[in-house]
């Protein structure tokens, strides 16, 4: 027999085998789930959870299918919590601090309580990159808030009311699309190709009989 | 937390670590064609014929699938004798893309950029999909060394020559347009200082044209799609599944039949053009494989389109990632990026022997583990699952400290939260149900058989043939995606819908009966179940 430990779903108790993930739990229970489940790897943050070990002061968030059970884990899910995001043409804004003044000023009243680092599923510093988000640095927000999977839990821990992932997400897009230099060596080739320079080649391989085209695939220099 | 490692395991590790200065710099042998294909045909799951079973009815009658997949292509329709009033619609657009991934959500701004009224349906949320979780990377010839003709070699060598010729050529020519428009989106590709793009191998490139975003290279383009979608006010019905399309009365796509995924309601949904991008298919466990796909992954798509008389290609061929978590339990089957490879790490067995390159083709790859494993018994011995070992130690020691976390934080943190620091020792891998090679059959266009119904992403058959190379997939869903959008979206301007139908949903239920076959299932299947066997239940 598997070792086993108690679990309260929801506050309910249930017997579950220790080795599972809070998610698998869920399903050992019985939970055919529709909602709180996504990518089951850690990556689309559709799982949320909180949770507290009985008896314990500390709540901790976590993604529910990337945490082990823990005996007397009290477990609420969080599948959906309701960001505010900020609609925007990207082609129009630019990346000046006033942009996050009009669109996201509740970051601006931030109490520096630091819930939402605390609360990360992610183990980021989450009131940092909203501290460069508000002073308008924006690629250091975007570096610090890189692995974030929008889950939400820091939000619905912040007593401010900040959407930080959606802060997060437009410091990324105006970085990527605004302060990171131009890939020159793109643009070049995006504008050959739309010249259609590449025709050529590319027409003369398709029209190799496959014996051929077997020949250069297997004698083709790989670079090192 | 400690090292979850067994004895027996911890020894094994010494012998990886005693060779390990050894492999820096050494690069191991390349299999001949000849090899590879002689390992495949002993090897892969592809070839393990008993796993397969004939198709019986439809466009591919006398083909072989999955028996699994057989099973839900000839499932009983989810409306069957429900009599529904298709006067009555819901939903009332030019377009309607099925999916929420990466090449629905391209396929939607497409669309919504030509000027045509667009609304994506999913079963889950927005971004639930492959696409969030494709780690490694994205390929595109923009490189000076490269071209789209080399892109073209590598993806026909790939995949065995079955690729459609004409399909590939469209993936590789609007590659560097796609990295460019996800560039102007503000995706955050890995970048030196100069803009110049860091890219690496992938298995089976002859250059160095993976881009990559760390290791979360799906999860920033998916986030960045859905955030642009959202900008645009296209509108999302969430948790709402498509389970038949609608034709009209000249037998043209018109709409689907969809069911909200909590209330069950069934709403109808009337347009001019159709999108399938309903994804893969991991969540079928083909031959009991675990797999790294999303919950969502049970080939909807395919069911949809061939009982709506669409054919499919390839739906034979799936893609078994070389390197899925073997250990420990609570990440079993999950994904272990190639880019750790592509950045050095290396396959050794339990001896602490390189027994191939580390970076073939996937099927080559996924087939060279299976036999060590299962011929040769060099596999390592987990409490979970037999593997090898993937030398991940070594990325730190060829390209400096700090490297691995820069550049696969994804994969440290993964492996973190379960005790292993894979910086320090290495990680036990398996291959893992990973990728639909086949789908469903379109012309470039992105048109299936069926007039006005495209199809986009991993639900597409033929793109990669027999094989699919990393980062070729992401590149797809966006190449194919923007495709499906621009031309349904200038499509539907030229549509007259004439009266709708589910006719065809009978006549399929028909043909079944008449080839005397009884459903078992019915289909799509949308979601696996996951719930403890022997329990009595009382189903709702």
């Amino acid at each position: 027999m598997a070792d086993m430990i108690n679990i309260y779903l929801y506050g309910k108790k249930y017997e579950v085998p220790a080795s599972l993930t809070i998610m698998e739990a869920f399903e050992y229970a019985g939970y055919q789930l529709v909602r709180g489940c996504g990518c089951r790897n850690g990556f689309c943050g559709a799982c949320a959870t909180i949770y507290r070990i009985k008896g314990k002061n500390e709540l901790v968030g976590c993604l529910a299918c990337s945490t082990k059970v823990e005996n007397d884990m009290c477990v609420a899910t969080l599948p959906f919590f309701p960001l505010e995001k900020k609609v925007y043409d990207i082609t129009e804004i630019k990346p000046t601090a006033q942009i996050m003044m009009q669109l996201y000023p509740e970051i601006y009243a931030c109490v520096g309580c630091n819930a939402c680092t605390k609360a990360c599923t992610q183990d980021l510093d989450v009131m940092q990159y909203i501290a460069y988000a508000q002073r308008g640095e924006f690629e250091k927000c975007a570096e610090l808030s890189f692995d974030c999977v929008m889950c939400g839990v820091c939000s619905s821990r912040c007593p401010a009311g900040i959407s930080h992932p959606q802060v997060a997400l437009l410091a990324r897009r105006l970085t990527g699309k605004y302060i990171r230099p131009e890939a020159e060596h793109l643009t070049k080739r995006v504008e050959e190709i739309e010249n259609g320079d590449c025709r050529a080649l590319i027409e003369a391989i398709m029209q190799k009989p496959l014996e051929e085209l077997k020949e250069m695939y297997n004698t083709r220099e790989i670079e090192k | 937390m400690s090292l979850p490692y067994t004895a027996e395991m911890m020894e094994s590790v010494k012998k990886v670590e005693a060779g390990r200065a050894a492999r820096i710099g050494f690069e191991p042998k390349r299999m001949t064609a000849e090899e590879k294909t002689a390992l495949l045909e002993a090897f892969h799951p592809d070839y393990n014929l008993d796993s397969f079973e004939e198709i019986k009815v439809g466009p591919n009658k006398g083909q072989k699938a999955p028996k699994e997949l057989v099973e839900i292509l000839q499932g009983e329709s989810r409306i069957k004798g429900m009599n529904l009033d298709l006067s009555k619609v819901d939903y009332d657009v030019d377009v309607l893309v099925i999916g929420g991934g990466g090449a629905g959500s391209s396929a939607a701004i497409e669309a919504n950029e030509a000027g045509a009224n667009v609304m994506i349906v999913t079963k889950l949320r927005i971004g639930d999909a492959n696409t969030m979780m494709a780690e490694g990377g994205i390929q595109a010839a923009d490189k000076e060394n490269d071209s789209p003709a080399q892109h073209y070699l590598d993806v026909m060598g790939g995949g065995h020559y079955a690729n459609v010729p004409e399909l590939v050529e469209k993936l590789v020519c609007d590659g560097p347009l796609a990295i460019n428009w996800l560039d102007k989106l503000g995706v955050l590709f890995d970048k030196d200082e100069n803009g110049n793009m860091i890219t690496t191998h992938g298995g089976g490139t002859s250059r160095k044209r993976m881009h990559a975003a760390a290791d979360y290279s799906g999860a920033e383009i998916m986030r960045v799609l859905r955030d642009e979608v959202i900008n645009r006010g296209i509108p999302v019905v969430d948790y709402t599944a498509a389970i038949e399309i609608i034709k009209d009365t000249e037998g043209k796509a018109a709409g689907a039949v969809l069911m909200n995924m909590e209330t069950g309601e069934i709403l109808i949904a009337r347009a001019k053009t159709v999108v399938i991008a309903t994804g893969g298919a991991g969540r079928m466990h083909y031959q009991g494989f675990p797999t790294s796909n999303h919950y969502g992954a049970t080939a909807d798509g395919l069911v949809l389109a061939y009982r709506a008389g669409a054919a499919l290609l390839y739906q034979d061929t799936l893609q078994y990632h070389p390197t899925g978590v073997a250990f420990p339990a609570q990440i079993y089957g999950a994904l272990v990026t190639e880019k750790v490879r592509s950045m050095g790490a290396m396959f050794v067995n339990r001896e602490g022997e390189v027994f191939m390159h580390p970076l073939e083709t996937r099927d080559v790859a996924a087939s060279g583990i299976i036999r060590e494993c299962k011929e040769r018994g060099m596999g390592v011995q987990t409490p979970q699952a037999e593997g090898i070992w993937l030398d991940t130690p070594m990325i730190d020691m060829i390209h400096g400290e700090g490297t691995l976390e820069k550049r696969l934080p994804g994969m440290l943190r993964m492996y973190l939260r379960c005790g292993i620091d894979m910086r320090k020792v290495p990680i036990v891998i398996y291959p893992t149900l990973h990728y639909q090679n086949g789908g469903i059959k379109i012309s470039a266009n992105g048109m299936s058989d069926i007039e006005n119904l495209y199809v986009a992403g991993e639900a597409v058959g033929g793109i990669h043939g027999r094989n699919r190379l990393m980062g070729n997939s992401l590149l797809d869903i966006i190449v194919f995606g923007r495709n499906a959008g621009k031309q349904a979206g200038a499509k539907c301007k030229e549509v007259e819908l004439k009266e709708l139908t589910l006719s065809h949903v009978d006549d399929y239920s028909k043909m079944l009966a008449d080839a005397g076959i009884e459903p078992k299932v019915v289909s799509p299947k949308l979601l696996p179940d996951y719930r403890k066997d022997g329990v009595t239940r009382l189903e709702k």
